[in-house]
């Protein structure tokens, strides 16, 4: 295992060889509040970095997840599609979204490590 | 932007703010909304809603007279203390706002929705005489209590609350004030409505959080309501929408939906006489999906025939929730619909209202 690493638009993805696990940030699960929606995408399609890739929606609004990298969709979580308050108990470990075959790892270095990802939180707070 | 007096309450509550209607609300506090819902559901929880106009008129029958011109109430009818669920009427028979309507001693207490008082206040002041009084009353603040709880509650600070009726209002001490306080509410549940001084408004909240109620933000609000089959102005009501296509005609009195005398009575006529054309219903989503306002309603072989005005998840009901406008022929309760979202065609199901059994006290 490598180190988790955050987007811009708050997904983080964990590396493991040439695949890697995406879900959105705690951070994010406590700006939506309570999730009640959840829709994956479907195993096999293909992505690029920053497509839309999955829907979260609390009971207020409805947001998008973007996927940090390219590649292909290779198993989804379906846990948080049968009860959505799944991501909100454990957001950065059983509350993942789907993991994805990477097409290019160099994509990952655009990443913010923890550290980075939590000052952009506190200087961007919305 | 405009605060009301609990702002620095809600601010140590850890509550996030939103603006609305010129004021920063909260929309949830540190519970979130569902719990917030939930225990509003099964305890007490209280809502600021301050930001609503507290307007009262005074007068004797020729204010009666005058507000019935854009209230289709039967003023005559109206027993002191007791409410009443109307709105202001355009002249097309269009809402400009719903309200719930009060006699008090020497006059009439009117409830405004916060986007629209000003405008209310205009309109009904258009259609009084030059003598009469009104007032709109920014010293007070507006704390709805909700809930089963909510009698036991509120009879521990404030004797006698028990005794009030739905849809009653009286004056009680509190703090050797006199305050005035009527059951009601928005969320499909018990509750009161209290009005209360300002500068006294504190002190209420500490001793309902000391009884165990908890605050409760714009969010839950919304999500109680939608479930209750409520409307919300903006959403299912509008100028471009009247009475009887938002289902609502039990809001204007019978004499009155008999001989009119209001403004848009000939618009309004037409429609008590052959029908609207489309009317307001409850939409249940099957499975998980929620529609939101905006989204476009189909029938079953593909037609388009409606539009979603307010979705979300029903917390107490634990599914999507909705309600929308659709042509009349296709509003018939069980039957089946298409919504499209997010470019893709779900099915749903035309449901009565509410979705959530209201457990008033007669």
């Amino acid at each position: 295992m490598s180190e988790k690493k955050y987007s811009k638009k708050h997904e983080w993805i964990m590396l493991d060889g040439d695949s890697a696990t995406v879900g959105i940030s705690k951070h994010a699960t406590e700006m939506l509040g309570d999730i009640v929606f959840v829709e994956l995408p479907e195993k096999g399609k293909s992505l690029n970095k920053e497509e839309k890739a999955a829907v979260v929606e609390s009971t207020k609004a409805a947001s998008d997840v973007y996927t940090p990298v390219s590649g292909e969709i290779m198993e989804t979580n379906q846990p948080i599609v049968d009860d959505p308050s799944n991501v909100n108990k454990d957001p950065e470990n059983n509350g993942w979204f789907f993991k994805i075959k990477i097409k290019d790892k160099s994509e990952l270095d655009s990443l913010m490590s923890q550290p980075d990802y939590e000052k952009f939180v506190k200087d961007n707070p919305n | 932007m405009e605060k009301t007096a609990l702002y620095n309450f809600h601010k140590n509550s850890g509550a996030r703010f939103v603006p609305f209607a010129g004021y920063e609300m909260p929309i949830q506090y540190k519970d979130g909304i569902v719990k917030e819902h939930i225990n509003t559901r099964q305890s007490a929880g209280f809502f600021d809603v301050s930001h609503m106009g507290q307007f009262f008129v005074y007068g004797g029958r020729e204010i009666e007279l005058s507000l019935e011109k854009i209230i289709p109430l039967d003023f005559k009818e109206i027993k002191l203390n007791q409410s009443k669920y109307s709105f202001l009427i355009n002249d097309e028979g269009g809402v400009i706002d719903d309200l719930i309507i009060t006699r008090v001693e020497n006059g009439f207490n009117i409830i405004l929705n916060a986007a629209c008082k000003d405008n209310d206040i205009k309109e009904i002041t258009k259609c009084l005489n030059s003598e009469s009084k009104y007032e709109l009353r920014k010293d007070l603040s507006l704390i709805a209590l909700q809930g089963p709880k909510s009698e036991t509650i509120l009879e521990t600070i404030i004797k006698g609350v028990k005794e009030l009726k739905f849809m009653n209002g009286n004056y009680f001490e509190f703090l050797d004030k006199k305050i005035y306080i009527t059951r009601s509410g928005y969320t499909g549940e018990d509750g009161f409505e209290i009005s209360v001084p300002n500068s006294i408004v504190e002190n209420l909240i500490k001793l309902l959080t000391d009884k165990n109620a908890k605050p409760i933000g714009l969010g839950a609000r919304d999500t109680l309501r939608l479930e209750a089959g409520l409307c919300l102005y903006g959403h299912e009501l509008n100028q471009k929408i009247n009475p009887i296509q938002a289902n609502l005609k039990w809001a204007i009195s019978k004499k009155r939906r008999e001989t009119g005398g209001f403004k848009g009575w000939e618009n309004i006529k037409k429609d008590l006489q052959n029908g609207v054309s489309k009317i307001r219903v409850g939409i249940k989503p099957a499975g998980k999906i929620i529609a939101r306002e905006g989204t476009k309603i189909y029938s079953n072989t593909g037609q388009e025939i409606g539009v979603i005005t307010s979705g979300t998840y029903g917390p107490s009901v634990n599914s999507p929730v909705a309600m929308g406008y659709v042509k009349s022929k296709f509003s018939e309760i069980d039957n089946k619909i298409l919504i499209e979202v997010r470019g893709k065609r779900h099915e749903g199901t035309i449901s009565k209202l509410p979705f959530y059994k209201k457990s008033y006290v007669k």
